[in-house]
């Protein structure tokens, strides 16, 4: 997103602070540096924190911040420009980002942003002049099924309504402190909608550590293996085979290994790690534990997307809680030698770090950039240590196998893909939200089960999944057939899947990390085409165009997201063609923009209004 | 008898070339073919070009465009270029992706034109302003490679490309080869 600012903001972040200023700064970066023990690989945590306490990241703190931690300046600023959360500009007291996935606009968020920028008296993207408010879009913010959702300065606030646009709009022009905002319009519901053994689980803290620790690491790999168990994050490894190569890789012992938990769930539509982070928190902190139990790890990180800081706290509390029970920390349940502790570390609105490479970068304190792989993280993973890096639900999975066994989890689901999935459900249907479904369940039969009628397309696995045209819907959900990381978002006949598509590569060109070429560039250039035949300059030649580019940046992106990049409009071209035809409105080539309108400003200019003035509409 | 059959000489291909907001690099790396411009010249024959002096295209079959567009006789001339060539080549950087003119893209044209014509080395400060004349065409608000303007079915890149790499490209086309250069020909700079 550009970085648009009014001349005034600009003046305030230019003005000389006064000394006074630059004392409160230097003793906030003093304080969250001191907390952090001045490691470099904390400096996301670092600048995140000191981002909260002042609102905004100015240059000079930047500079102390890099001077403290004997790291270059450049990498401090590498740092803050990559996360779209973190800013070198003052945003104002009250920051208004909007999501701004598909599902959101569906529901309204475009309207809803219009309204509170008009009642605040501002632009998006612009803080206002007396440095209140900014409004802007932001990537899905995972709350799909109760949307449409903003954060404000940070905190989610879901179901927009007019009324909740008119209050919060009130409370930000009172200027009154988010603390004394009424409590319940942070709420966030669960929404569970159908259980089934995940979310079922009975489960209380240390249950599952105690019936491991009675059998050994070995026979808790064994189950893991019989249990199948395949990674719920999307590309469905097997978890068995990442522990036991995690395991297997050398290590230096002091160091050890390290579990890490991916809770970055940025992949637009899903958020069903949010519910289990938010109701089953042991059982995935339990099922990290398990992890380290297995492979011998002393260090866990959860890595919590920004948009999820709500759940910071919460969380904090349920790690001390298991802290005080013995679970975690050293000698877990008086095992001597089994030592274990898990910290959070917080994302900042990069959705490139849900990839695990990217991930570990971003842990190290880095650019979310992924790392060329081999060598893979269980052998190199965070800071140079054999790390396992696993979903929210894969870990909370295991908890269920190491007290009911493999054999039984095997019994669920499909031959390659044994026990349940939960998938998040938005979109045009009755009850969106969470279910659980054994794998093997058709599309169809979770259409029935929450509500959808009239379906024209589901969208499987989020923006860079798959999307599924009516004739697919007998298919299976199972890594063998339709695999899927969670999202499941369904369009009616009266969605216009050009649009869908159009939001979705707009996201990836959004979220490129820069990179690569391919991936930077060609995303950017997708968007371009897709806006044209969207203003209505679209021709055949264009088609053949986005054709070829799909195939670069599949062929050639450094990553996932640019190889993904291309599928909404893929799926589309082959499933939906109708939506785009209907927008070849030009037998030939047609410019993206009009010729004559390019003329206005220099026409206006020297204040010619003659024929030669003029660039009529070529002849056919 | 003399039975000999003569083969009519083949019909030589005609092609047009020109300069819009170019720097006539491309055209000097055009006669770095040097004396291969002989052999060339058996094989086609120039319509519109800087060579030729002629004003206007008739229909050719090989349109070749140094620079790209940044005020409305660009896009006159390239209109005039699309509709009579049966292929068309982009050649350098500016055609590809505007290049160096394209560097103004990020200034407002009014700020640019007050520089040059107010602000700038004027000789009579008193009557200085920016040109009006209906002689003159006017700048487009945003200089733009000719793809965006017109279909195009071929790319030369390079700042200039190499007389080599044209020689290559163009002979390639004329034997009815899809042409593509070697890597050593092939750079963007």
């Amino acid at each position: 997103m550009p970085d648009s600012q009014t001349p005034n903001s600009q003046q305030s972040a230019l003005r000389e602070p006064t000394a006074e200023q630059r004392r409160h700064w230097r003793l906030v970066v003093e304080g969250v540096i001191a907390k952090h023990g001045a490691r470099p690989e904390q400096l996301l945590q670092i600048l995140i924190e000191i981002q909260e306490e002042l609102s905004w990241l100015p240059l000079k703190v930047v500079t102390d911040v890099a001077e403290r931690l004997s790291i270059s300046r450049a990498r401090v600023e590498g740092v803050v420009g990559f996360y779209s959360f973190l800013h070198t500009r003052p945003n104002g007291r009250f920051r208004v980002l909007f999501s701004n996935n598909i599902i959101d606009r569906m529901l309204g968020s475009q309207t809803m942003m219009d309204e509170m920028c008009r009642k605040l008296w501002l632009q998006p993207g612009k803080m206002s002049e007396d440095g209140l408010v900014s409004i802007g879009p932001t990537s899905c913010t995972g709350m799909g099924d109760q949307g449409p959702a903003l954060l404000v300065n940070g905190m989610t606030i879901t179901k927009l309504t007019h009324q909740r646009v008119n209050l919060i709009s009130e409370l930000i022009r009172k200027d009154t402190p988010l603390a004394q905002w009424p409590q319940d319009l942070f709420a966030v519901d669960d929404n569970i909608q159908r259980k089934d053994i995940l979310l079922n689980s009975a489960l209380k803290p240390g249950d599952a550590l105690r019936a491991a620790l009675a059998n050994g690491p070995d026979a808790l790999m064994e189950e893991m293996k019989k249990s199948k168990l395949r990674g719920r994050g999307g590309a469905g490894f097997t978890t068995a085979q990442k522990w036991d190569f995690c395991r297997q890789a050398p290590v230096d012992e002091a160091l050890g290994r390290v579990v890490v938990c991916n809770a970055d769930e940025g992949e637009p539509g899903t958020f069903k790690d949010r519910v289990l982070l938010t109701r089953y928190a042991d059982l995935v902190f339990e099922g990290m534990t398990l992890a380290a139990y297995a492979i011998g790890a002393k260090k866990g990180f959860l890595y919590l997307r920004g948009e999820y800081r709500y759940l910071l706290a919460p969380l904090q509390e349920v790690l001390s809680a298991r802290r005080a029970q013995g679970l975690l920390g050293a000698s877990i349940l008086s095992q001597t030698g089994f030592d274990f502790d898990i910290e959070i570390h917080m994302g900042a609105g990069a959705y490139v770090c849900g990839e695990e490479t990217a991930l570990l970068e971003s842990l190290e304190g880095k650019r979310g950039t992924p790392r060329i792989r081999p060598p893979f993280p269980v052998t190199h993973g965070y800071l140079g240590r054999p790390t396992s890096v696993n979903n929210v639900e894969t870990l909370a999975s295991a908890c269920l196998i190491a007290t009911q066994g493999g054999d039984a989890f095997a019994k669920i689901g499909t031959a390659q893909s044994s026990g349940t999935k939960l998938l998040s459900i938005s979109g045009d249907c009755a009850q969106p939200g969470i279910y659980e479904f054994p794998f093997g369940a058709t599309i169809a039969e979770v259409l029935e089960a929450c509500g959808a009628t009239d379906v024209q397309a589901v969208q499987m696995g989020g923006a860079s999944g798959v999307t599924l045209a009516p004739s697919e819907f007998s298919r299976k959900m199972a890594f063998e057939d339709v695999p899927t990381a969670g999202a499941f978002m369904i369009f009616d006949s009266g969605r216009d899947m050009f649009e869908v598509a159009s939001n979705f590569v707009h996201f990836f060109a959004h979220e490129s990390c820069g990179f690569c070429t391919p991936c930077r560039v060609g995303t950017s250039l997708l968007t371009g085409y897709l806006d044209k035949l969207s203003n209505g300059y679209g021709s055949k030649p264009d088609l053949a165009e986005i054709d070829t580019l799909n195939r670069v940046l599949k062929s050639t992106s450094h990553c996932g997201l640019g190889q993904a990049a291309a599928n909404p409009i893929l799926d589309g071209l082959k499933k939906f063609r109708p939506a785009y035809e209907k927008r070849m409105l030009h037998q030939d080539f047609e410019p993206a923009f009009n010729l004559d309108a390019a003329l206005e400003r220099a026409r206006q200019i020297t204040g010619r209004d003659d024929a030669g003035a003029h660039i009529l509409e070529e002849q056919a | 008898m003399m039975n000999a059959v003569v083969k009519p000489p083949r019909p030589k291909l005609r092609v047009a070339t020109t300069s819009l907001a170019g720097c006539f690099g491309c055209h000097m790396s055009i006669l770095d073919i040097d004396e291969r411009l002989i052999d060339l010249l058996e094989l086609v024959e120039f319509d519109r070009s800087p060579l030729t002096d002629i004003k206007h295209c008739g229909p050719c079959d090989i349109g070749i465009i140094e620079g790209g567009i940044c005020n409305s006789e660009n896009v006159h001339v390239l209109r005039e270029f699309r509709a009579n060539c049966k292929t068309l080549i982009a050649i350098g950087a500016c055609a590809v992706n505007g290049g160096l003119p394209a560097q103004r893209n990020h200034l407002d044209l009014q700020e640019i034109l007050l520089e040059i014509y107010q602000a700038g080395p004027v000789i009579d400060l008193d009557h200085a302003r920016i040109p009006d004349d209906p002689e003159l065409p006017l700048p487009l608000d945003k200089v733009h490679p000719i793809h965006e303007i017109v279909r195009i079915d071929y790319f030369i890149p390079g700042c200039p490309p190499s007389g080599d790499a044209i020689w290559t490209f163009l002979t390639e086309l004329i034997a009815g080869r899809t042409p593509s250069l070697p890597y050593s020909q092939l750079h963007f700079d």
